[in-house]
């Protein structure tokens, strides 16, 4: 464990080429906690923050004084400004974010048209995929009011939480996902006969066009064919290929300034998780900053083993005497056993990825409230 | 407890241990002879991992065997592979299933479409569940290893989703049979949580969701749980940083830890300096039995059974698993259940 590289958080904050900080991992990990303390850490280490959260606990929000949802940054009060910083905090409304691409590029009428279509109501709020496109969009925007005055920008560096998925990987392939259908083969073949049509490859396969659009009226029925029809073109005049936009918000992510922080809990799964999203981004070449491995136990006591405290608390047992220290000793034996099983599960982790510089942050008693707890999260990641 | 109930969807927030739950569970009601299938949905081959066995193909194989003879089965429910078989079943659809393929046709129904993969999804359960052979069904009950607390009220509604995109159609009379089957008395949700306040928010959330949406909460299932080792005098005085030192160096006297090099003064030193680091881990430990005791009570305020199962040194393995499952049984979540 001693070998491994450290994870210096202060460094990466303190760079003011740092431009974006991405927070991924599993979920239930404490992804969301991890980026409000990181940008509260940097707001007041003197940069103009932005944090972008998906989906935060009530608890959280409130600590960080937002209690409504809201698709647009508020400033964070009660910071300490000393050195010249600031924090905006904002929570992803998925389905306002979507209309506001539609607002933006579409002629009025043309947007209430799509903003009726039925495909497009669950497209915008359900789509499996839509929350990280839309991330990545809102990310995109922030990132262009920040580039917009470079002489005073209003945010020099904005931290992502991504969004709650099964796997930390989603966040990365949704967008394309998405945006690879949107701008597929199938919809243009879906909405050609609401086109011109005629085109050279279409003859070529439309003996299996006509199979598939068979099949697939029977299947879906051809409400629904239609429905998809007319939102495809409808979308299609609106602004070019989703899939240009998807990757464009991709190399976003390659860009020198980004910086991933990969989250996890000293569980199984969650480095796990990590594992995969760490070899993902070496091989997009999207530049790792390092592994926080969240609630992790400290044990105080740490001369005295294991071993010998369940020893000792047995003794006080038999003697029938003192036993609040056997009780303490006890709650040590758990700890350090738990201790141990997580120190085996990270080295595990290290074992596989020596250059990924890592960084413990304790278990915590009882959940963050307010802006106190951040604060001590963040010098904890930050200790190095 | 629900002796009706032939499927049993498991859910709870990441992290709390739903997919241990779910196979203790599925382990328990096979006890005494039965039968159970146990799903999962997200790809993520967790069962497989839980049970040390390769990943599990789309089909349905033995994985288990219960306490008294009984069976659990397992299946990865994998959409496109789920969606092919359904075209096959109800359209025969041989080739033109690869046409379909080829196009993107079935990424898009299986990969992004909205409703259409939870369909698929809750539709192979379905099949399962429905499932008859020589007169009788085939399992005796079926776990859904579902997904999370956030997403799973809309995972089951799966009507709600379709309704909006197909009025008519195979698919929405598909969709409605199973929105059938889900708000029968043949269905019960249950909720695994963990007694921190993130959890237990979820998890009140969930069980007020999918009450709305009409389904049945079974039990809350508080896993991971901790028994408290101080009493509770003890435990008010350590949350309160208030512990008499010189008493805990007593017990740590009595038992030698004091050692037996340096002078009398290092000694009593070192002993203090114990004390001290064993009293801050005691209050931790009694700041958060606190904390659970309030997350407890939120808990069974939801007026659902409880069942507690304890957290297991070591993590889960499969005996473990036995373990857990013979709790369960214990607290009335099995097969033959108390009346």
């Amino acid at each position: 464990m001693s070998d491994r590289p450290v994870f210096d958080v202060d460094a990466l904050l303190d760079d003011r080429s740092t431009r974006v900080v991405v927070c991924c991992g599993a979920g239930g990990v404490g992804k969301t906690t991890t980026a409000a303390a990181l940008g509260l850490r940097a707001a007041e280490r003197g940069r103009r923050v932005v944090v972008l959260t998906i989906d935060p606990a009530r608890r959280l929000a409130q600590s960080m004084g937002l209690g409504e949802l809201d698709n647009t940054p508020r400033p964070v009060t009660d910071i300490d400004r000393t050195s010249g910083g600031s924090l905006e905090a904002m929570m992803l409304d998925m389905k306002r974010t979507f209309d506001e691409v539609i607002e933006l590029h579409a002629a009025p009428d043309k947007a209430a048209l799509i903003f009726a279509n039925p495909f497009y109501q669950a497209l915008s709020s359900s789509f499996a995929g839509t929350q990280e496109y839309m991330a990545m969009e809102k990310l995109g925007q922030l990132r262009a009011l920040a580039d917009a005055d470079a002489s005073n920008p209003r945010w020099d560096l904005i931290v992502v939480d991504t969004p709650p998925s099964r796997s930390a990987l989603d966040f990365l392939d949704a967008p394309q996902r998405l945006g690879s259908f949107l701008d597929g083969r199938l919809i243009r073949l879906l909405s050609a006969p609401a086109r011109a049509g005629g085109r050279a490859y279409f003859k070529v396969v439309s003996a299996a066009v006509g199979t598939a659009a068979g099949v697939m009226t029977k299947v879906l029925g051809a409400q629904v064919l239609r429905d998809v029809q007319t939102f495809v073109s409808a979308l299609d005049t609106v602004f070019g290929g989703f899939r240009e936009r998807a990757e464009a918000t991709y190399r976003l992510l390659q860009r020198p300034g980004t910086a991933f922080v990969v989250v996890a809990s000293p569980e199984p799964d969650a480095l796990r998780e990590a594992s995969f999203f760490v070899e993902r981004l070496a091989a997009e070449s999207m530049p790792l900053a390092g592994l926080v491995v969240n609630r992790v136990h400290q044990v105080h006591a740490e001369e005295l083993s294991a071993d010998r405290a369940a020893a000792a608390a047995e003794d006080l047992d038999e003697l029938g005497e003192h036993a609040l220290t056997a009780a303490l000793l006890r709650i040590h034996v758990d700890r350090v056993r738990r201790r141990e099983r997580e120190l085996a599960l990270s080295a595990r982790f290290t074992g596989a990825h020596r250059s990924v510089p890592v960084v413990d942050v304790s278990a915590r008693p009882t959940d963050v409230h307010d802006l106190l707890s951040l604060r001590e999260i963040g010098a904890d990641l930050a200790k190095g | 407890m629900w002796g009706e109930a032939r499927l049993h969807v498991v859910t709870g927030k990441g992290g709390t241990g739903k997919t241990t739950v779910a196979a203790a569970l599925a382990l328990s009601l096979a006890r005494g002879g039965r039968r159970t299938l146990l799903c999962e949905v997200e790809d993520r081959q967790g069962i497989a991992q839980l049970f040390d066995v390769a990943p599990l193909p789309y089909l349905e194989r033995r994985i288990a065997m219960a306490a008294g003879g009984g069976e659990v089965h397992a299946l990865a429910v994998e959409p496109k592979a789920a969606l092919l078989e359904y075209l096959d079943l109800f359209y025969h659809l041989g080739r033109a299933g690869k046409v379909l393929e080829k196009l993107g046709a079935i990424d898009f129904a299986t990969t992004i479409a909205p409703g259409l993969r939870d369909v698929l999804l809750t539709g192979k359960v379905y099949e399962a569940v429905r499932r008859r052979e020589g007169g009788r069904t085939i399992y005796d009950a079926v776990v859904l290893d579902a997904p999370p607390t956030g997403r799973v009220a809309r995972f089951l509604n799966v009507n709600d989703e379709v309704a909006e995109l197909a009025k008519v159609g195979p698919i929405r009379n598909q969709a409605d049979s199973i929105m059938t089957l889900l708000r029968s008395g043949l269905t019960v949700v249950h909720l695994v949580t963990v007694l921190e306040e993130m959890p237990v928010q979820e998890t009140q959330d969930a069980a007020a969701e999918l009450v709305a949406a009409g389904l049945t909460v079974g039990a809350v299932v508080v896993n991971m749980m901790r028994p408290p080792e101080l009493a509770p005098k003890q435990l008010a005085a350590a949350a309160k940083g208030a512990l008499r030192e010189r008493e805990i160096v007593g017990g740590l006297e009595a038992v030698g830890l004091a050692g037996r090099g340096g002078t009398a003064a290092s000694r009593a030193a070192r002993l203090s300096r114990l004390a001290t680091a064993l009293a801050a881990q005691g209050r931790d430990h009694a700041l958060r039995v606190q904390l659970e005791a309030g997350q407890l009570e939120l808990v069974q305020a939801l007026g659902r059974p409880v069942c507690q199962l304890p957290a297991l040194a070591g993590g889960v393995d499969l005996g473990g698993l036995y373990a857990l499952a013979d709790i369960l049984a214990d607290q009335g979540l099995s097969g033959r259940g108390p009346a």
